[in-house]
């Protein structure tokens, strides 16, 4: 306790740290993972080449894709764009699954209505298919900012400072006190992210907050 | 007017879903397409709009030819309602029937005071308008599509199987309401469904379609149930059509006879003092409510005596009415009502078959 009462100062700002390594990929791949959901929503051919080949990238070992980002970005091994980037290859990887599917789960009966009326593609997808997707685009960007949190740790072995840092400082001192206080506010981190994304749902959706049928007649 | 002038539809694997369409929808009259499910209706219905694309032929909407349009352009211009209502759950009542409007460019202003108009004008309370779609039934989703079908006023209305999904006394009913805004309104309307008493009751015009897309036969309803062209056509006009024809007949000219009845709350004695089998009971504006059988009768007359048998035809009706209101009557006397529901008189079962024979012309033997 000791410890992290005196450390506060660097505990503070690994999590900052942290919190931007995983919350901006997050971002970043979901306004990659709608264009290319959308794509695999239009043309039905794509679907399957777009959802697996994104998806396979996710069983790229991550410490692996860290060390090969310098080599693909021309960057130092230092950057932390590199982190940003693979991040940002990893929740592609599952949201444009998430993407995808939120937008084939819009009723067809809507969208043939919104095409029956004039509204053009571009406008049909912002102002009908992408609000009717939030509820499930949400639920797989809970998945993936978890994920991102986990993940962002490993960097710390290629030198990144976040709150990976704290496990291999413990580690190698053999000491228990920053491995603990790191699991602690990643998991403070993971539920703040969550709570962000809750919050901006129920604020997107505001249909889904009204009660029931009420009217039975005609 | 919208016209199809040999219109194909013919996908890549060699399905003809609509094979040389050839069909005037004349401007202000509802011309039903009917068929058998794969007979290509509700293609034909989405190539109007260019929700699907013909492969061959041309498609005129008021002479200018729909292909050389802007499709969304074309779309804005026509109404269009689908068997689900198709209501975009996400937005209140009152934004769903504006969207034409504000993809029109109307105001914010003048597309909530439209929305507000078109809900009174499909039945609909005003406080309805900031509800979302899931807070309202069936029918009343379905009143909002029509709603918000016609918000831009547009000349041209496609209505796929609208009346489906919502059971049988609401359909009823949106049908009727249909019909008088139609009256009110004079759109060229284009409609699909599946079931041909839909479309006798509703259409001016009918065509009936086989698998394939071809035309069996265009006529209006009188005529398809009195004269259909082949054998598909009377299979699928189905039974009873000499019966559901009357009902496109006004009724001949009856003479009804005056009939006696009692109140309610009347005595054993002046039930039964006309000696009569069956007496009709009305109300004090002299509305029928009913038919007794005073033998039965051992108190003064309360509602639970009444007879729900028999209905009640207008004069000046359908031939059809007046015939089931002689047939059902327990008294087999046909009661009849003036606009108001008042009574006028009863016929007989053989004075209305009597009439209703004089005035289709009896067959030569």
């Amino acid at each position: 306790m000791d410890w992290v009462l005196g450390h506060l100062d660097d505990i503070g700002s690994y999590t900052v740290q942290h919190a931007w390594l995983a919350g901006v990929p997050l971002v970043l791949g979901l306004l990659i993972a709608v264009p290319l959901g959308w794509l695999s929503r239009q043309y039905n051919w794509l679907y399957t080449p777009l959802v697996v080949g994104t998806g396979l990238l996710y069983t790229i070992p991550s410490l692996a894709l860290f060390i090969l980002m310098p080599l693909l970005l021309g960057t130092t091994i230092l950057d932390p764009l590199n982190v940003v980037v693979a991040m940002t290859i990893y929740t592609l990887a599952l949201l444009v699954r998430t993407v995808a599917d939120a937008l084939r789960s819009v009723p067809d009966s809507v969208t043939a209505s919104a095409t029956a009326m004039g509204l053009r593609p571009l406008r049909r997808l912002f102002t009908v298919e992408l609000p009717l997707a939030v509820p499930v685009i949400s639920a797989g960007m809970r998945v993936a900012a978890v994920s991102n949190v986990s993940i962002v740790s490993v960097a710390a072995l290629i030198g990144v400072p976040q709150l990976g840092s704290l496990f291999t400082d413990g580690f190698q001192r053999d000491f228990l006190d920053p491995i603990v206080s790191g699991l602690v506010a990643c998991v403070v981190l993971a539920l703040l992210f969550d709570l962000v994304i809750v919050a901006a749902t129920r604020l997107l959706t505001p249909w889904l907050r009204t009660g029931a049928p009420t009217g039975r007649a005609a | 007017m919208i016209r199809f002038d040999s219109v194909t539809k013919e996908y890549p694997d060699g399905t003809v879903a609509v094979g040389g369409l050839d069909l005037t929808a004349p401007d202000g009259k509802i011309t039903v397409l009917v068929g058998p499910s794969g007979c290509g209706k509700t293609t034909s219905l989405r190539m109007v709009n260019r929700m699907i694309e013909p492969t061959g032929g041309r498609i005129l909407v008021d002479d200018k030819d729909t292909a050389k349009m802007d499709a969304a352009e074309l779309r804005r211009g026509m109404g269009y309602v689908i068997q689900q209502a198709g209501l975009f759950p996400h937005r209140t009542v009152a934004d769903n029937i504006a969207t034409v409007p504000r993809l029109l460019g109307w105001d914010r202003r003048k597309s909530r005071s439209r929305s507000l108009e078109l809900l009174e004008r499909v039945g609909l309370p005003g406080e309805y308008a900031d509800r979302y779609p899931h807070q309202l039934s069936g029918g009343q989703q379905q009143r909002v599509g029509v709603a918000r079908a016609l918000a831009a006023d547009p000349p041209v209305m496609l209505m796929d199987e609208p009346f489906s999904a919502v059971d049988p006394v609401v359909r009823e009913q949106l049908q009727d309401e249909f019909l008088r805004l139609q009256s009110d309104l004079g759109k060229t309307i284009l409609f699909v469904t599946h079931d041909i008493d839909e479309a006798v009751k509703l259409g001016d015009q009918v065509a009936v379609l086989r698998v394939g897309g071809q035309i069996a036969q265009v006529a209006d309803p009188a005529t398809l149930l009195g004269d259909p062209h082949d054998d598909f056509v009377a299979d699928f006009v189905g039974r009873d059509r000499g019966y559901r024809g009357l009902g496109f007949r006004t009724a001949p000219v009856l003479e009804p006879s005056p009939e006696p009845t009692v109140r309610l709350g009347a005595g054993v004695d002046e039930v039964r003092r006309s000696g009569d089998q069956w007496l009709l009971v009305a109300d004090d504006d002299n509305r029928p409510l009913g038919w007794v059988e005073p033998s039965r009768i051992t108190a003064p007359l309360v509602t639970e005596d009444l007879h729900r048998g028999g209905t009640v035809a207008v004069l000046g009706g359908s031939s059809r009415a007046v015939l089931d209101a002689a047939l059902s009557a327990p008294s087999r006397r046909g009661v009849l009502v003036d606009d108001d529901g008042r009574l006028v008189g009863t016929v007989t079962l053989a004075e209305v078959a009597a009439a209703i024979e004089q005035a289709v012309g009896r067959g030569k033997r």
